[in-house]
């Protein structure tokens, strides 16, 4: 590059644990302007493997920070952990906080290639240049132990990921753990470390990020914080910042939207003694956040446990029929040291708890917990368990990757978004649940199909963006990739409008979209189970709850394949492949 | 899709924002539809190509709004910075654009929500629905007219306005319409019932935007009852509060609110200081202008007024405190509540204003209206004392 490079170090390094060997590379800039970063640049390398069995020891594990890790960009702590799924078969990527990306990007890379498999299990220390694959002793531990001992021995404000017991006993539901409160949870990525043999990697840098313009980027920053202290949702007295994403559990309530009893009903009688303000009366939690984040929704108890997000907090409680707190916040807490999915450990037990009948108590809750990372059945996910019951309908899921917490019947772009999703339910790809729950940007009719299909198309470009940028979605129920274009000119001097980023965002998702149709997933796959079509929600109140009217569903997907540039089998077309510069 | 292109037509024409029959609102799932057939959709269409949007809207404004932003654009020729909170939260900058084209307007609509054309118009945009397009329009509205009157104002105490000004500036008036003075009759309380309350917080909503004290989506509504605080939701439009009102309990035993207006913790902190019931905030226009008229030309905060001015303003005993929107550190929920905990009613610099009332909302209307009416009349009276 003749220019110096700002932003990005210019390096990503392919570590091979086969032959230990390490291998710098300095992508060319172009690449960079064309995937950004974080899940763009994961992306890219996961390309060429994607179709490699999840076992496969050439199957790449990808981590990427992107061009603002580092930096003074707001909420720019996030960093994304990619592979293939071993829960779905599909391409998954997780945004994970913490401080990852931060001590990547100061070690003075972008990325890590890891592929091949250790002959004994092993972690990856990374202090600066000096990098070193080191056989440990930690196999077997669970993860809080891990991040003791590394802790104990390491530098302070080294960052560690880490597998736990889960994993290692082949949980395809399994977690990557990182600094101990952050999760890399859906899609069983902690499965591939430990195919690898890979236990941990510690991280810790010293260098600095260049920034091209650091006044412009200081504008930029001003003005997210402006539009964030303006948020009700991030910063109000009732939002993320104070109370934890669990602010969003008394809004699930009253729209009549909890998942309960594994999606049979929609209201959880018990649900008023289980928010967000019951956890703060029980646990006097502390605020955490990642890496260069202002708005801390990360809550942290008295005693140190974590307090449980929203989808936790719901999933083991109305999905389940729990109404003990305490448990919540253990079945959390083992489901972190374990190494465990939460979401998808929830929704496992509720599957399972419908066809057997069996309600759990304290004691045969925690223990299914332990059967899941112990290598039980369950940790295979609700959808194995529920086939060989001959039962898949009684999955929760969207091509094996269970539903979080919040039920499509009550909000129809969730249920759109849902089946659309690359990696499976997932409710952050588009998070229709921004305006039609939090009324961000503005509020939508959320019992409508009318102009979902588009708004559903621009959110995953957009939010495809700000996970190779990297930055926190939340960030976005309040700035916009307006305010983030500046910031990303700021730090990388490439010239950028939010349209522009949009473009990039397309490409990024479109290019997952290439590799799941190349894995076989098409139109039938972008479905939700039947039993959202056939069943009703809990009416009262006022509020309504019908199945989805399945001819508007397919109506409104069918025009998801028109925008997105896909067939009508929901396949990726030459037209669109070249337009976006990809190759089929 | 189409139905939403007609409903924010019809509004912009409501408000008197534009003519009628002259908006054109684009909206676009699968297919692209219009509210009405124009020869400029031909252009107006390509946009949806080149940008990721789902929404578009075009009109040339009503007066005098027309004549406030084409002034404006001769004067600023590539971006026009308007210093209220709206811009300063929101817009940021209004860029303005000399061609009607698609190309061109692309150009523009890339980096901000909203484009002026002279001569032509406002154009505005949505990823989500026309709603989000129709509030750039009216905050683009807003904003050009709070820096046109107060940059008139301010040339005036320095004679330099000279005659293009002038004459934009004679004709912009001689559409302003009259004051209104008259008062609603409004639901009288006190209220004790939440069905009766959600009506009358309605009621009054709607007739604030009517008198025109509020632009677009903005300004706040609260009442008290007991320790429940109903409140606006974030985003909601004051004249169409049916469902969007949240009861917030104040003792922390839910996060209903987290859709409530960015303003519940002033809102909060003014009934837990005073027994007031019930709380109007909107943005009146020559209020708004006033807030921001000092003399202090060598304050040493000057062009940070809006977080840190540190003098005891007022218009005639209505306090004028500084603060951003929310709950930051520099956030009006830190001035605003003894503000009004003290006088009933303040200014937010740049912003707008908050009334107070007890038992209904006859009260707070009633100031919120006879502090714009005093505010415009103050404003043309100091004019003409620099003029004479």
């Amino acid at each position: 590059m003749s220019n110096p490079i700002c932003g990005w170090t210019g390096k990503v390094l392919h570590i091979d644990l086969t032959t230990g060997e390490l291998t710098t590379q300095y992508p060319a800039r172009a690449i960079y302007e064309k995937y950004i970063g974080g899940k763009g640049m994961a992306g890219y390398y996961l390309r060429p493997h994607a179709s490699l069995k999840w076992n496969d020891p050439n199957l790449p594990l990808l981590i990427f920070t992107g061009p603002l890790n580092g930096t003074i960009a707001p909420t720019s702590g996030r960093s994304t952990i990619m592979s293939r799924s071993p829960l779905t078969g599909t391409i998954c990527d997780t945004s994970v906080g913490g401080k990852l990306a931060t001590q990547l990007k100061r070690a003075g890379l972008d990325g890590l290639v890891i592929t091949g498999t250790s002959d004994k299990p092993c972690g990856i220390e990374i202090s600066d240049d000096t990098i070193e694959i080191i056989e440990t002793d930690l196999w077997g531990e669970t993860t809080d132990v891990v991040f003791d001992r590394l802790e104990a021995d390491g530098p302070n404000g080294m960052s560690i990921a880490c597998i736990g017991p889960a994993a290692e006993n082949g949980a395809r539901i399994s977690a990557i753990m990182v600094d101990r409160h952050h999760a890399a949870g859906r899609g069983g990525l902690g499965l591939i470390c430990a195919t690898k043999n890979l236990k941990y990697i510690s991280i810790k840098g010293t260098g600095k990020v260049r920034v091209h313009d650091k006044e412009t980027l200081k504008e930029a920053r001003e003005e997210i914080f402006r539009l964030t202290a303006a948020s009700p949702v991030l910063m109000g007295q009732h939002g993320f910042s104070c109370w934890g994403t669990g602010s969003i559990f008394d809004l699930m309530d009253s729209r009549r939207m909890m998942p309960t009893d594994n999606f049979k009903k929609t209201r959880f009688e018990a649900a008023g003694k289980l928010n967000a303000a019951a956890y703060k009366t029980a646990f006097e939690p502390r605020r955490h956040g990642c890496k260069g984040c202002h708005i801390l929704c990360k809550k942290i108890a008295k005693d140190g446990r974590n307090i449980p997000e929203f989808e936790t907090m719901s999933h083991f409680t109305a999905l389940i029929g729990n109404t003990d707190l305490e448990l919540v916040v253990q079945a959390n807490d083992l489901c972190n040291r374990l190494g465990l999915d939460t979401i998808s450990a929830g929704a496992t037990l509720a599957c399972y708890r419908e066809i057997t009948g069996k309600n759990f108590t304290p004691r045969t809750l925690i223990k299914s917990l332990y059967e899941m990372a112990n290598g039980g059945y369950l940790g295979k996910g609700s959808l194995d368990f529920a086939e060989s019951c001959q039962k898949p309908e009684l999955s929760m899921s969207v091509k094996g990757l269970e539903l979080s917490a919040y039920d499509p019947r009550g909000a129809y772009g969730m249920s759109l978004a849902y089946a659309m999703s690359t990696r499976g339910a997932c409710h952050l790809r588009a998070y229709p649940i921004s305006h039609e729950i939090l009324r961000k940007p503005v509020a939508t009719d959320r019992f409508s199909f009318s102009g979902k299909a588009r708004i559903v198309k621009i959110a995953e470009d957009a939010n495809a963006v700000v996970d190779s940028l990297t930055a926190c979605k939340f960030t976005f129920l309040a700035a916009s990739l307006e305010e983030y274009a500046k910031a990303y000119t700021a730090v990388t001097g490439v010239p950028s409008s939010a349209h522009d980023l949009l473009t990039v965002g397309e490409r990024i998702y479109y290019n997952e979209r290439i590799m799941n149709a190349a894995n076989g997933f098409c139109s039938g796959d972008d479905d939700l189970p039947p039993r959202f079509f056939t069943e009703e929600g809990t009416s009262g109140g006022g509020i309504e709850i019908k199945p989805l009217n399945r001819n508007d569903f397919l109506n409104a997907k069918n025009n998801y394949y028109i925008i997105r540039g896909l067939d009508k089998d929901g396949m990726p077309t030459a037209e669109t492949t070249e337009r976006l510069g990809l190759t089929l | 899709m189409k139905t939403l292109c007609e409903k924010y037509a019809r509004k912009l024409v409501k408000q008197g924002l534009t003519a009628p029959g002259d908006p054109i609102v684009g909206g676009l799932d699968a297919e692209l539809v219009w509210n009405r057939q124009d020869q400029r959709i031909k252009e107006l269409a390509i946009l949806f190509d080149e940008l990721s949007i789902n929404s578009l809207i075009f009109s040339k404004p009503a007066e005098p709004f027309a004549t406030i932003i084409d002034f404006l654009a001769s004067r600023y020729p590539d971006t026009i910075r308007p210093e209220d909170t709206e811009t300063r939260t929101f817009l940021h900058d209004i860029p303005v654009c000399r061609e009607f084209s698609a190309q061109a307007i692309v150009a523009n609509l890339k980096k901000r929500k909203a484009v002026i054309i002279p001569g032509n118009g406002i154009i505005s945009y949505g990823t989500v629905t026309p709603e989000q397009g129709f509030v750039f329009y009216s905050s683009t509205i807003f904003a050009c007219f709070v820096l046109f009157f107060s940059e008139y104002m301010k040339e005036a105490k320095t004679g330099t306005i000279d005659t293009e000004f002038q004459a934009a500036f004679d004709k912009a008036v001689s559409h302003l319409p009259a004051p209104r003075t008259d008062l609603p009759t409004l639901a009288t309380g006190p209220h004790n019932d939440e069905e009766i309350i959600l009506s009358a917080m309605a009621e009054a909503g709607k007739a604030v935007v009517e008198y025109g004290l509020v632009d677009s989506f903005f300004g706040n509504i609260s009442y008290r009852l007991g320790k429940i605080i109903y409140i606006s939701q974030t985003g909601s439009s004051l004249e169409e509060l049916q469902g969007c009102i949240d009861p917030c309990p104040m003792d922390g035993s839910s996060t209903a609110g987290l859709t409530a207006s960015s303003e519940l913790t002033a809102h909060e902190d003014v009934y837990r200081r005073t027994p007031v019931d019930c709380i109007l905030h909107g943005h009146p226009k020559f209020t708004v202008i006033m807030s921001m008229d000092c003399d202090r030309t060598d304050c040493k905060n000057r062009g940070k007024c809006h977080v840190a001015c540190t003098e005891c303003r007022s218009i005639e005993g209505v306090p004028i405190v500084p603060g951003e929107v929310g709950t930051g550190p520099t956030g009006l929920c830190n001035t605003l509540p003894p503000a009004v905990a003290s006088c009933g009613t303040a200014i937010v610099h740049g912003h707008g204003l908050f009334a107070s009332g007890v038992t209904d909302f006859n009260e707070p209307f009633k100031r919120l209206l006879e502090t714009e009416n005093l505010c415009r009349k103050l404003y043309f009276e100091r004019l003409s004392r620099l003029i004479d």
